[in-house]
């Protein structure tokens, strides 16, 4: 039956060479690898309860009132994308389990990118001729953060509503466009001709997750072309993979995978309680909420803009708020650049054109490692940076001397991790190749003539791994005769 | 996926079912296949639980745990499978250099800059006017696009607009009545001293731009002399105890909601920019640099808090265009 319908779907399209290859792929197993199908199986939840989402929301700024089940709100005037957020929450079955699901996938969607950044930078996986995927993984991992931001302003209550009014002030402190831009955006000066929503609601849904697919589908398809690194290791190369075929290996364990990950993104939609938009209430312009921190990919950025010290320059009929515009928008725009263009920057230092199929071990490049760690250092900081007042009103410290100790801590910090992180490489890498393998055991014996000695115990069950040799995957076996019972007996292959 | 590795060509390499490459990872696959087994069976459980608890409408953490216990399940269970049941190798496979042979890389360059070359050299007039023609639609694309998406923002203090299309307006006016947001006339009874109240010019309630805090700092008569604002040209603007400042952040907008009586200071809960009330609102602490602009405020025979003038600088976040 297969291969009648093969043979159909053959003669029109020819896939049995390409679609036996791709079968065949090999992919090297090692437990960091699987981070990056994290983001995957996150994304594919996010399109999965967003379209869900989708068919109950309501992108509308105008104001209704409010009759559903949650009686606190009932009538209330509030705008219809908040009514229509809280009704699906309560009067749509699994409504809420959707919507909070959505919003934890989220942040595992950008938890997770990051994490598998961290690995590719730290091991190297970056490097020719990988810089592409290198910088359309970046592109997502913006994309991913405007796009949180976008989601979780839609249902219009007061905390997030707080944060659209702050990127509005931020798009105005651009020299020049600035308040074109806001302008333009808003459909006028703020909260705007009542379109920011439905707006928001479009590039949400369509526009930025058009362009995760497409990047997405590059993505993995520079990496079925260009074929998964791996770690070097018994009879692996630079020419060469080494690991489990895509069928039926390792299509089973993702499979798998892809339900775990999905499952334990449920579990915390349905017991973990994220964004209650009901007792946050209606966004007003002229309200607020003490102690409200934004999600966490957007932490580093509300940080920044806290520790900075109030420069505004004035001058020629003009002003440029620095206090706004260097922490909001040159300070993410240079980590992004850098960012991106890390492959470029090592090379340009390192003058290594080579390909480089074998990753690193971070101790093995401690320059690269101590950069990477000093980057996250400086992003960890600033991100506990947006939460000066919890920790001033925590740690019952003078507000002033949280904020004093981060505009500290935050240009310092990356140093000292930087130099910590380069010391520790050097010395772990001088300390030799068995650092980290399991000790044996001495023992003390005294022999014949009164001497005492040691001599290493007997290998205990773990101690050495042993690694058979990797042949090509075969497509046929044999049928177990029993001339094969002697070992290197004649095989006979089946056609 | 064209690059296909040599094995395809050649007789396949056999393989014996007693090969250890072929072997099951576990030690003992019938127990794995039990454990594998029971896994699934757990899962297909919870798919039914969740197909049920959906049916009597239950809460959404039974939802949940139903759901994540069929995911979990079967996900555990085709793991364990791949795992440790089917063959783990390893496997080899030879990579191929990404790059053509350099007679291919000259043969394309050749076919861009000697075949194209030649048209464009040819047709230098055509070439100009299909640049011009693009260059031009990408232009006026980008007017629907861009332009038509909202309002220019109004270019001075001189062109007044509305708030919906200047920054640097508001709907205060001369003699506004101070209103609460539902509406209700602010009298000057109405607050003792500490009190705080956000108040809108009457009849634009709940406006972003136009957002004001009333606070009165002591309760002084209306034959007292104001209260004493240590702000240059504004001394005497406490009139019976009340000031009224923008309650727009010039940080970024957020609504300064938090007053500190005791130390008469009002701090954005966004930022923690803190601005001292007794000195015309100068920030004392925080990202802002400018003080919140001030309101004049007056009391009209009838006891009735009104506006005695309107802002003399744009509220809000610093812009390009603020002078």
């Amino acid at each position: 039956m297969i291969d009648k319908s093969l043979r159909w779907i053959d003669d029109r399209l020819g896939i049995a060479k390409g679609g036996r290859t791709f079968l065949d792929k090999i992919f090297p197993d090692h437990w960091s690898f699987m981070l990056g199908e994290i983001a995957l199986y996150s994304f594919i939840l996010l399109l999965a309860t967003g379209v869900f989402l989708s068919l109950y929301y309501v992108p509308s700024a105008h104001e209704i009132v409010y009759h559903g089940t949650y009686v606190p709100l009932q009538g209330q005037r509030v705008s219809e994308a908040y009514a229509s957020s809280v009704s699906l929450s309560f009067d749509v079955r699994t409504g809420l389990l959707m919507r909070q699901a959505h919003h934890w996938a989220a942040d595992i969607f950008l938890g997770s990118i990051a994490v598998h950044m961290a690995r590719v930078f730290f091991t190297g996986a970056f490097r020719k001729p990988r810089e592409f995927n290198w910088l359309v993984g970046v592109s997502m991992l913006i994309l991913g953060i405007v796009n949180g931001f976008l989601g979780y302003s839609l249902p219009d209550d007061l905390v997030s509503g707080t944060g659209i009014r702050i990127a509005f002030s931020i798009i105005e402190s651009i020299p020049v466009v600035g308040s074109y831009l806001g302008f333009f955006l808003f459909g006028g000066n703020y909260p705007g001709s009542g379109v920011i929503i439905p707006r928001f609601f479009t590039i949400h849904v369509l526009i930025v997750p058009a362009l995760i697919v497409g990047l997405l589908a590059a993505h993995l398809g520079l990496l079925v072309k260009q074929k998964h690194t791996q770690f070097p290791g018994k009879g692996r190369t630079e020419k060469n993979v080494v690991g489990t075929p895509m069928f039926p290996t390792f299509i089973a364990k993702t499979t798998g995978f892809l339900f775990m990950s999905t499952a334990v993104t449920f579990l915390l939609g349905g017991f973990a309680q994220i964004n209650p938009v009901w007792q946050f209430g209606q966004y007003q312009p002229y309200q607020i909420s003490y102690a409200v921190q934004p999600d966490w990919y957007m932490g580093w950025l509300d940080g920044a803009l806290r520790i900075m010290p109030s420069w505004e320059w004035v001058g020629w009929g003009h002003t440029l708020p620095l206090m706004v515009f260097l922490p909001a928008v040159v300070f993410p725009g240079l980590i992004f650049t850098i960012l991106m263009a890390w492959p470029f920057i090592e090379t340009a230092w390192t003058k290594d054109r080579e390909y480089h199929n074998l990753l690193d071990r971070p101790r093995d490049r401690p320059k690269r490692t101590a950069a990477g760690a000093a980057m996250l250092t400086l992003l960890l900081m600033v991100f506990f940076a947006s939460s000066t007042d919890v920790l001033a009103n925590f740690f019952q410290l003078p507000l002033e001397a949280v904020l004093w100790f981060f505009r500290f801590v935050v240009p310092l910090s990356p140093i000292v991790a930087y130099y910590l992180t380069y010391k520790i490489c050097v010395e772990m890498r001088e300390a030799g190749e068995d650092v980290g393998e399991r000790k044996r055991a001495l023992v003390v014996k005294r022999t014949a003539e009164g001497e005492y000695i040691t001599e290493p115990s007997l290998p205990r069950p773990g101690d050495g791994h042993v690694e058979l040799d990797a042949i090509p995957l075969p497509t046929f076996i044999d049928t177990a005769g029993p001339e094969l019972a002697t070992p290197g007996g004649v095989r006979r292959v089946i056609r | 996926m064209s690059d296909r590795d040599p094995i395809v060509e050649g007789p396949l390499p056999p393989a014996a079912l007693d090969d250890p490459h072929l072997q099951p990872l576990a030690k003992n696959p019938g127990r794995t296949e039990g454990i594998a087994a029971l896994s699934m069976i757990v899962g297909f459980l919870g798919f039914l639980g969740f197909g049920f608890t959906y049916w009597i409408n239950a809460s959404t953490q039974w939802l949940a745990l139903t759901l994540g216990i069929g995911m979990l399940g079967l996900g555990a269970g085709v793991i364990a499978w791949g795992k440790y049941l089917m063959p783990q190798g390893p496997f080899v496979e030879e990579r191929h250099d990404f790059h053509s042979t350099e007679p291919e890389r000259k043969a394309m360059t050749a076919v861009i800059t000697e075949r194209g070359g030649m048209v464009i050299k040819r047709r230098k007039l055509l070439t100009g006017l299909f640049a011009a023609g693009s260059a031009v639609m990408g232009v006026v694309l980008l007017f629907p696009l861009i332009r038509s998406l909202g309002p220019k923002p109004a270019k001075s203090e001189q062109t007044f607009g509305t708030t919906d299309n200047s920054l640097y307006t508001t709907n205060w006016r001369q003699g506004s009545l101070v209103t609460t947001v539902d509406g209700r006339q602010v009298r000057v009874d109405d607050l003792q001293t500490g009190g705080v109240l956000t108040v809108f010019p009457r009849g634009h309630e709940g406006a972003s731009a136009d957002q004001v805090i009333l606070i009165r700092l002591a309760e002084l008569g209306p034959n007292d002399p104001p209260y004493q604002i240590e702000a240059p040209g504004k001394t005497e603007w406490g009139v019976q105890g009340y000031v009224a400042y923008s309650k727009l952040c010039t940080h970024l907008g957020c609504p300064v909601g938090l007053y500190q009586q005791q130390t008469q200071q009002l701090v954005c809960p966004c930022h923690q920019s803190i601005f001292n009330v007794n000195a015309g609102c100068v920030p004392e602490f925080g990202p802002a640099a400018r003080p919140l602009p001030m309101l004049p405020i007056t009391v009209d025979s009838q006891g009735r808090l009104r506006a005695n003038g309107t802002f003399n600088e744009a509220v809000g976040p610093g812009f390009w265009e603020r002078p």
